[in-house]
């Protein structure tokens, strides 16, 4: 490969994954106000692949870029990136407004071909639209080729080639394609590291641009409007049994034997 | 609505997920089944005798081999444009998955994922939150593009009559990115297959090793003529293969009857697993979660209840 690994790590501030999540009073989304939010857990694992890939390929990379889209808030999560070993950060500021995937996507793209970025790696999906889509989305946009939910990741720095451990359906898949490419991330890839109080203090001097999607050329209007949104029915409440007979007999008695 | 059902199928068979895609699509009106790859005419045959199929598409060519994303978005694209849909639904499957948005990228649309309810011609149910919230949206996009929760709809079942079959318009593949592929690891078992049965057995942590989730699960699962299932806390700890996962990050199923053995019940697992009819817990942990959500719970050992349990159920 000719020229360095410059990677892109997007990550996006969600409700963190312990919450569980309640419809808000005015019924048309899900309550925010004092509710603790964290780094998409799936985006966690991207920052921490594209770390453990510079840290295992001395030299092969030349930088980490982590982009969010999002509130002013979600400087949190490109901060604590940034502690964890990504080099520069930005924040591409969309307000308090709710950006769909392929408007993300969109300014990724753009974001990428300014930062001559050859990998991007991000989770496969956020845990709070569960779209499962950007990723996909941005490997579309940019004509790159895309594995997703991968579980291994082994980067040949003098050829470009990649080669990819995957989850699929019924298993799993290896596969292999050349940079620049795309990967999303499942939960076997890596186990996060936890910033150190050291590297918080030094990532408050890395740099962190704030952006806004005017600037990338992108309206951020969506095509989807959100109708209603409930919580499932709950459950009728179960009842206890004290034996296996007991057992028996009740699943029987409910046609479920 | 015009509707395309992008179907996959394996050794010429539709995979249990195309069925109720089909469903998913018939939904909106008549359905175009489309299916890729080498021995796609074969399994077309059995597509086009589907209740709701009015036709098929077929591109029998091995560059559609393995579902990859930089060859199935050409060829579903190519065929909206000839033939104007107005809707692509597909399998929530790695495949499904993977193309769709893809497709949306290249079509300018935002797709919705995961679909469990279709209102009208653009306003679907889909769950978010790893289905804690149920929500209803609406789309404005000219062409609709979705992926269908199998389990949400019931799989289409044999018509009355047979629809045509014809060669799908092909795609100019000469500019797209290649993933070449390696191989495959793929669980292959004897036992109905996980995200289709009617019935589950799965483990959790508490099973203590591979050989106890192996000598307590499996006699239960055949007892009752049920899948295999798992946590992820046992998966991770190596008692049972990834592919057996059960949750937001495995396998989501909707049984008949879901038998959880030593499972605490982390929301994780619970997003892929609480849409079974019937829950039973057997936990000794007096404060598992689970136990809130199950039907019937059962404290006590798993390693002395299981093996009663089997047997009771082996001799009824």
């Amino acid at each position: 490969m000719s020229s360095k690994l410059r990677i892109m790590v997007p990550v996006k501030r969600a409700i963190d994954f312990a919450v569980k999540p309640r419809v808000n009073s005015a019924k048309t989304g899900v309550e925010t106000a004092g509710v603790k939010f964290s780094i998409n857990p799936f985006d966690d694992i991207a920052v921490e692949e594209a770390v453990k890939i510079k840290e295992a390929k001395k030299g092969a990379v030349e930088s980490i870029h982590v982009v969010s889209a999002g509130s002013s808030k979600a400087q949190e999560v490109l901060r604590q990136s940034l502690a964890k070993g990504c080099d520069t950060s930005t924040l591409i500021d969309v307000g308090d407004a709710s950006v769909e995937p392929l408007t993300v996507a969109k300014m990724l793209a753009k974001l990428a071909e300014e930062d001559k970025s050859n990998l991007i790696i991000l989770g496969k999906q956020a845990i709070d639209d569960d779209s499962n889509h950007t990723g996909q989305m941005l490997a579309g946009l940019l004509n790159w080729p895309q594995v997703t939910a991968a579980s291994k990741v082994d980067i040949n720095e003098s050829t470009g080639e990649v080669t990819v451990e995957h989850e699929v359906d019924g298993g799993f898949e290896t596969v292999s394609a050349s940079l620049p490419m795309i990967i999303t991330t499942d939960l076997r890839l890596n186990t996060p590291r936890y910033a150190t109080l050291p590297n918080i203090m030094k990532a408050k001097k890395k740099p962190l641009k704030t952006v806004k999607p005017a600037d990338l050329g992108v309206d951020i209007a969506g095509r989807l409007e959100t109708v209603s949104v409930s919580e499932p029915p709950p459950r009728p409440a179960g009842i206890k049994v004290n034996s296996v007979d007991e057992l028996i007999a009740k699943l029987k008695e409910r046609g479920a034997l | 609505a015009s509707t395309l059902a992008f179907l996959e199928h394996s050794s010429s068979q539709l995979t249990p997920g195309s069925l109720n895609t089909v469903t998913a699509a018939s939904k909106l009106g008549g359905v175009t089944a489309l299916l890729a790859g080498t021995g796609a005419r074969e399994a077309a045959t059995a597509a086009a005798q589907l209740a709701g199929v009015e036709k098929v598409l077929v591109a029998e060519d091995a560059a559609y081999d393995h579902g990859f994303a930089e060859k199935i978005t050409p060829l579903v694209a190519a065929n909206v444009a000839k033939h104007g849909f107005t809707h692509v639904v597909a399998p929530a499957s790695s495949v499904g998955r993977g193309f769709i948005p893809r497709l949306g990228a290249a079509l300018d649309v935002q797709p919705l994922s995961d679909i469990i309810g279709v209102e009208s011609e653009n306003t679907f149910v889909r769950p978010i939150y790893a289905g804690n919230i149920i929500t209803t949206v609406k789309t404005s996009d000219k062409i609709v593009l979705l992926t269908a929760r199998g389990t949400a709809f019931p799989p289409a079942q044999k018509g009355e009559s047979t629809a045509p079959i014809e060669d799908a318009e092909t795609a100019d593949l000469s500019a797209t990115p290649t993933v070449k592929f390696i191989s495959e690891h793929l669980a292959k078992s004897e036992r109905p297959d996980l995200g289709s049965a009617t019935r589950v057995v799965s483990g959790g942590r508490a099973l203590k090793d591979k050989e106890s989730f192996d000598s307590l699960v499996y006699p239960l699962a055949d007892a009752l003529g049920a899948a295999v299932g798992a946590s992820r806390a046992a998966v991770d700890a190596g008692y049972a293969d990834n592919s057996l996962q059960v949750g937001q990050t495995g396998k989501v199923v909707a049984p008949e009857l879901y038998i959880a053995l030593g499972i605490s019940g982390a929301i994780q697992h619970l997003a892929g697993m609480k849409d079974a009819k019937t829950i039973v817990c057997i936990n000794k942990d007096p404060e598992c979660p689970l136990f809130g959500l199950a039907d019937f719970s059962l404290e006590g050992d798993i390693f002395q209840i299981v093996p009663e349990l089997t047997e009771k159920i082996k001799n009824a």
